[in-house]
């Protein structure tokens, strides 16, 4: 549909040969002498005071510099979130609490010449834990006499911390008693979702050190280089101009490096010593003491007539974000604002929400944010549904989703942490995924088939999803270009790749409007001294906002050209070139220079100045990328294993500005989707240690587990965002829960009410329907 | 203790201590292109060639390989010079982050030596070992096939 030089065009990955040939690109990748090594000393209880801690006899051990507890280091509340400014999360943690809460809460830090003598160290640390009652259950949190796991002086931005209450959230539109009572049929479901990590290969690691004026110099692995620099200021009590932060490149982020947690200690190492300090995580550390998916038990209620249309949906959803409150608001407001609205043909919809502390693992930020949870237990629901009303699912959803030019109350009602905002839907697309879904699928042919080899039965499901691209109102980035004598350009841009492309969709963004080749953009990215602003890498924000910041910043660099080219060719009343191949052309006079020349003009021999623009994007809507998953699974009765076949994710993600990093970001999310359904999870130990910390016993998804994926793409235009493009990075995540779910059910006839989908649930549920 | 070890072509001394890993020594001199840190050998990223094989360096013992010929990624092509399977990996989107990338082809050049004509089992048997979370796999065995047919229309693999 376009016609563009290259938008819509698979440009190679920018970086993807540096990394292929293993250049020096990431944070741990370049070291300087004389660095002080980090270790941590965590918990091993799940809650407990610590009544003293004796560091004398570790400091004894030749070798150590120093050690950090909660008495020797800046207690400064705040929140380890990594969000906008003021966060949405609550202020409960300082760099070390005088409190643990959770099995691998941080107590101490080792800083020694080697990582040898640190974990040596580590184990002549005393301390003496006052134990107190824990609660690992998300719904004791909320009871009368249950143990208050935060009680400090200070804490804010928590609902209710006598009820370990971090947020509660209702919102309602219509009338849902009346809805529910005008309905023919009621279908309730409670689904609940576990415990996961992000397991991004590189774990977290930071390296800080002294520039040649005194300030810090934080290189770390994250995803927010911005709200490092502004939380680690905070939480060291230092000023924002004393720190520089730098993004490498990055090794995986999928939510977990949006959160702050070793960059202060490794700063504030730094500030104390004057010395260079790294600290690395442990594939087990990353494990225990990172972030994770916020497990969540959701039950959705739907009434609707007996036509199938949906008449009042209901979701209350239970939320553990862990010991800490990190992204336990947002989270759970995007399991209802994420998912409610694509059904906005229900006119009386209730959401309501809890969120609580237990003495668990800290979740956070993680691909999908809410909604992959959210989706786990609407998307069944009205598979169940479907089948009461004995209707096709695929029909049902068609009646029911929201179309172009439509809107839904749950957008404005429901935000991020406050209100949303209004938006209308701008493409009448989910009809042409479902089509497209169902014939890849070949849903007709084989629904309700129950295809029999042996001990093994086939069965579909299928899933609709939306997502969000950007959170609007509040995610903002900024761009620099300038130009070169070769009609090269410098981009500088706070956006933050983190390995998902964005920076090679960047180089096309200003190819594109600047007439010039992707290769012709140099780019340097997300270092908070060099660069402009940019929120970051979260909220699938990274094409929608970053890069419309890059073509805001374009289009003023084009003017600019524009204004040289008129004055060369004398045409000052004429608004219509063409930037082209390089060249500047005036379809009026045919007369053409090349941006090149244009450079040299301004930089070398008249109207001396440089060609260069800054700008930002902020947007007031956030539109909804679109997705129709459908997966063939077969399950065998015997063992309980469940295996996907195939499986099929159309998107419409508006323009693909670049259609193979696109698919990678779609599959990759699948795969990833996949692991959370079938084998992920954490399994705790009696005192809440999680028993499995490693990729032995916690299996991601390897080569051999992934089916036949097929990705399909339905371009369609965003007037909003750049050229047309929507966001794309979360949404394929939400789909294999409920998608496999609902193809078990069609295969076997079991419902499972839980993920992971093991083999052990299977068998019992084929039990119990026996 | 010292160690020699061909490394991607050139004879090198190490200095190791006891029970060292082989990870350990060759990051701490300078070949960061080896990449990981599971010591368990469960993620692959820190994959090299110890006489043609494919091993995690860490759970491979530096004294345990004394005398090893060792390849590492930027053995197999550089930037200047990259190799057909290096470049199939950049045509085919098989990069995302990247951070497993040097694993992954360590272990895809390994196959195609052993084996020019892979099936897709075949190529999903061998990466198996080589875990990663971007890209789901499939632009990876897409751009591992391009590289077989790369090899077969004559460029090198060296």
């Amino acid at each position: 549909m376009n016609d563009f030089e290259t938008i819509g065009k698979s440009v190679n990955k920018i970086d993807a040969l540096a990394l292929a040939t293993g250049q020096p690109v990431f944070t741990d990748d370049i070291s300087f002498p004389n660095t002080l090594q980090i270790k941590l000393l965590y918990s091993p209880h799940a809650h407990a005071i610590i009544e003293d801690i004796d560091t004398s006899e570790a400091e004894k051990l030749p070798g150590v510099k120093m050690i950090l507890t909660y008495k020797n280091t800046p207690q400064v509340l705040h929140t380890t979130a990594g969000q906008g400014w003021p966060e949405p999360s609550p202020y409960d943690t300082c760099m070390f609490n005088s409190k643990v809460r959770y099995v691998g809460d941080r107590v101490a830090a080792v800083i020694a010449e080697s990582e040898e003598i640190a974990s040596s160290a580590l184990k002549l640390i005393k301390v003496k834990y006052n134990a107190l009652p824990h609660i690992f259950d998300a719904e004791e949190a909320m009871k009368d006499g249950a143990t208050v796991i935060h009680d400090e002086k200070g804490i804010s931005g928590v609902y209710d911390s006598k009820r370990n209450l971090v947020a509660h959230v209702e919102v309602r539109a219509g009338n849902l008693e009346k809805g529910f009572e005008q309905s023919d049929i009621i279908v309730e479901n409670t689904f609940e979702t576990q415990y996961a990590q992000h397991c991004p290969i590189e774990p977290h690691v930071a390296l800080s050190y002294l520039d040649d004026y005194g300030r810090i110099i934080i290189r770390t692995s994250t995803q927010v280089p911005f709200h490092v620099r502004r939380i680690v200021a905070q939480s060291l009590d230092i000023p924002v101009q004393q720190i520089r932060v730098i993004k490498p490149r990055i090794g995986g982020g999928f939510g977990v490096k949006q959160e702050i947690i070793l960059e202060e200690i490794c700063a504030y190492v730094t500030l104390k010593t004057g010395r260079p300090a790294r600290i690395l995580y442990s594939r087990e550390e990353e494990f225990i003491s990172a972030r994770t998916r916020h497990p969540m038990k959701i039950t959705v209620k739907i009434g609707a007539k007996k036509d199938g249309m949906f008449n009042a949906i209901k979701m209350y959803a239970l939320s553990n974000t862990g010991a800490y409150g990190t992204h336990g608001l947002t989270v759970v407001s995007n399991a209802g604002s994420k998912t409610l609205p694509l059904y906005n043909k229900a006119p009386n919809v209730e959401f309501i929400a809890d969120v609580v502390y237990t003495n668990l693992p800290v979740a956070g930020a993680y691909r999908g944010y809410g909604a992959t949870q959210g989706y786990a237990s609407l998307e069944q629901a009205i598979d169940i549904l479907a089948e009461k009303l004995n209707m096709d699912p695929v029909e049902l959803r068609k009646k029911n989703h929201i179309r172009k030019g439509e809107t839904s109350p749950i957008f404005q009602a429901l935000g991020e942490g406050r209100e949303g905002v209004t938006q209308h839907v701008q493409s009448e697309v989910i009809d042409k995924l479902i089509e497209l879904g169902t014939k890849e699928i070949s849903w007709h042919e084989k629904w309700r088939q129950k295809k029999r080899t042996g001990s093994k039965v086939r069965g579909v499901g299928m899933s609709l999803h939306m997502q969000g691209s950007g959170i609007p109102l509040v995610d903002m980035g900024a761009a620099s270009i300038k130009l070169n004598e070769d009609g090269s350009v410098n981009l500088l841009y706070g956006g933050t790749d983190i390995g998902t492309g964005l920076d090679t969709v960047a180089a096309q963004i200003v190819g594109e409007t600047l007439g010039i080749k992707p290769e012709q953009v140099i780019i340097y990215a997300s270092d908070t001294d060099m660069t402009p602003f940019d929120v970051g890498a979260y909220a699938s924000s990274g094409t929608f906002i970053s890069g419309g910041a890059v073509l805001n910043a374009s289009l003023k660099v084009r003017d600019q050209i524009i204004e040289v080219a008129k004055e060369m060719f004398g045409e000052f009343n004429s608004n219509e070139f063409i930037l082209k191949d390089g060249k500047v052309t005036s379809p009026r006079s045919s007369k053409s220079v090349t941006i090149s020349e244009i450079a040299y003009q301004t930089l070398y021999v008249k109207n001396h100045h440089q060609i260069m623009a800054i700008n930002s994007f902020v947007s007031p809507y956030s539109p909804p990328p679109f997705a129709a998953n459908f997966v063939e699974v077969e399950v065998d009765e015997d063992t309980g294993i469940v295996t996907p076949i195939k499986y099929v994710a159309v998107v419409d993600c508006g323009v693909a500005i670049n259609p193979e990093l696109a698919k990678g970001q779609v599959i990759g999310a699948v795969v990833n989707g996949i692991g959370y359904a079938l084998t992920e999870d954490y399994k705790f130990g009696d005192n809440g240690k999680m028993l499995n910390p490693n990729f032995m016993e916690y299996r991601i998804p390897s080569s051999r587990d992934i089916p036949e994926i097929v990705p399909i793409f339905v371009e369609t235009y965003e007037p909003t965002g750049p050229y047309g493009a929507k966001s794309v990075a979360e949404i394929g995540i939400n789909g294999p829960i409920p998608s496999i779910g609902n193809a078990i059910y069609d295969a076997v006839g079991i419902r499972l009410h839980s993920t992971p989908y093991t083999p052990m649930k299977v068998l019992k549920a084929l039990e119990e329907r026996r | 203790m010292k160690v020699k070890y061909i490394m991607n072509g050139g004879i090198k001394e190490f200095d190791i201590q006891p029970g060292e890993v082989l990870l350990d020594v060759l990051r701490r001199n300078g070949y960061t292109e080896i990449k990981g840190n599971c010591y368990m050998g469960t993620c692959g990223a820190c994959a090299v060639l110890i006489n043609g094989t494919p091993k995690t360096t860490c759970t491979t013992l530096a004294a345990q390989v004394d005398g090893a010929e060792i390849t590492t990624i930027k053995g197999i092509g550089t930037i200047t010079n990259p190799s057909p399977i290096q470049k199939a990996f950049v045509e085919k989107g098989a990069v995302q982050c990247g951070f497993c990338t040097p694993g992954t082809i360590i272990t895809a050049y390994a196959l195609l030596r052993k084996n020019p004509n892979p099936t897709e089992e075949d190529i999903k048997k061998a990466i198996d070992g080589n875990l990663c979370r971007c890209t789901g796999y499939v632009q990876q065995i897409e751009a591992i096939k391009s590289a077989a047919e790369l090899l077969k229309g004559g460029e090198n693999n060296e």
